[in-house]
């Protein structure tokens, strides 16, 4: 294991930099994702004949390969992080929009109506009792999201090194070092099961009367 | 010059139409890769999916399985395959069973776990054997699911299929690889709409074999 984490200098980042570059470059277009998705979804629930044609556009733009997106990208934003994380953003959009659309319409009725009869406001209904009814759906797309735009961050290598870990893979095979492909894969993984089970914590905290065993996703 | 012209010039080249290059060798290589790909996913997880999600066992496990799975980088992993084992088809057929595994083995159980209970229990009831209830009662309900999860890993399959040509290997990949290591522009965008459009094809062909394999009863009430 001796000298594991010691990284050819080419990769101009140590260990660590390489795991917070990656970090970012999946995790920001996940939340940009989430944004997006929200109004979104909620336009979704609210004009029903809306959600079959969007249902349908995000199955077309989830199958665009990410290899090819990012390849179409470069004429417009060069071999940068830009173009890793757009496509990303979408593949999250793609993933989290029909989560949270069954989420929101799980909502009972009545409790919606008992909102109303409170006296929420619109806004404070969808803040206070919405959002937090469709939590568990939510919290489940942004794990498949995350996890998947974690372990799609390394295809960026192939656009100018931009794949962060994944960029290790390239050494890996230029001066045959393969534990440093070893490294990669496992550091990836590593953190795309780290990330899932904070979020599994974080569902837990956030919806306190959810029964806690026999969960499945 | 925008991805349309791009699309147009790669499309428009009689040269890409024949050879060894040509678009009718990849499309077949690229086909070939995937299907053996997900015939070798749906094997291995379809049978766990039916069994576990039959008994209602086992679902804390597999997904568990699934996150590992997802968790793997699929890019990583082909490299790693590739340095460890050599050219050959193994090291791009392995990253590709792990990606569509997941997405079989939990759309499979979810949908075997969401089968109304009452069916399941007058089919008890009259006496079928656990065999008969599982393919004649919980398999035709579940099948539209089911479908949907085959559906996600083929495509999954088909868009990361393309990483086989950074390992020497044909399939549509090679347009894009070949075209970002020459500079070719016109032949990434070509690779691109390939692939792409064979993704579509593949979501009408699941969209039509569900319309085909579906009973009517059970499409109506869902």
């Amino acid at each position: 294991m001796n000298g594991f984490f010691d990284l050819p200098s080419d990769l101009q980042h140590s260990y660590l930099g390489l795991v917070g570059l990656h970090l970012r470059e999946a995790l920001l277009p996940v939340l940009a994702g989430l944004l997006v998705a929200l109004p979104i979804a909620q336009l979704c629930a609210r004009f029903r004949w809306i959600y079959p044609p969007v249902l349908g556009l995000t199955t077309v733009l989830y199958s665009i390969p990410s290899l090819a997106f990012f390849v179409v990208l470069i004429d417009y934003f060069g071999q940068s992080e830009t173009t890793v994380m757009i496509p990303l953003a979408v593949y999250s959009l793609v993933v989290l929009v029909p989560g949270i659309v069954d989420g929101v319409r799980s909502v009972p009725r009545e409790t919606l109506a008992a909102a109303e009869a409170m006296g929420f406001g619109p806004l404070r209904r969808y803040l206070q009792v919405q959002l937090p009814i469709a939590a568990p759906a939510i919290i489940a797309g942004l794990r498949v999201a995350v996890v998947s735009s974690l372990s799609l961050v390394s295809v960026g290598m192939l656009i100018g090194n931009q794949g962060a870990l994944g960029n290790m893979l390239y050494d890996a095979n230029t001066y045959h070092r393969p534990a440093l492909a070893v490294n990669s894969v496992l550091t990836t993984a590593v953190l795309g099961i780290l990330a899932d089970a904070l979020l599994v914590l974080l569902r837990r905290l956030l919806t306190p009367w959810m029964p806690r065993k026999g969960a499945t996703r | 010059m925008n991805v349309l012209d791009f699309a147009h010039s790669f499309f428009g080249d009689p040269a890409h139409w024949h050879g060894y290059d040509g678009i009718p060798t990849r499309l077949v290589e690229h086909i070939t890769y995937s299907l053996e790909a997900l015939l070798l996913a749906a094997v291995i997880a379809l049978p766990v999916g039916l069994v576990t999600g039959h008994y209602g066992r086992g679902g804390n496990a597999l997904a568990l399985i699934a996150t590992a799975g997802r968790a793997l980088p699929s890019f990583g992993l082909l490299v790693l395959m590739f340095i460890w084992l050599g050219f050959g088809l193994v090291p791009v057929m392995i990253p590709l069973v792990v990606l569509a595994v997941p997405p079989i083995l939990v759309t499979t159980y979810e949908a075997m776990r969401s089968v109304d209970p009452s069916p399941v229990d007058a089919a008890r009831g009259m006496g079928m054997s656990e065999a008969r209830v599982l393919f004649q009662v919980e398999v035709p309900v579940a099948l539209p699911l089911i479908l949907s999860g085959l559906r996600t890993a083929a495509i999954q399959i088909i868009s990361t299929a393309t990483i086989a040509a950074y390992v020497s290997l044909g399939g549509l990949g090679r347009y894009i690889i070949d075209g970002l290591y020459q500079r070719d522009y016109e032949k990434v965008v070509g690779g691109a709409t390939l692939v792409a459009a064979l993704a579509l094809a593949t979501l009408a062909l699941f969209w039509a074999a569900s319309r085909l394999a579906v009973s009517r009863g059970v499409r109506g009430s869902a």
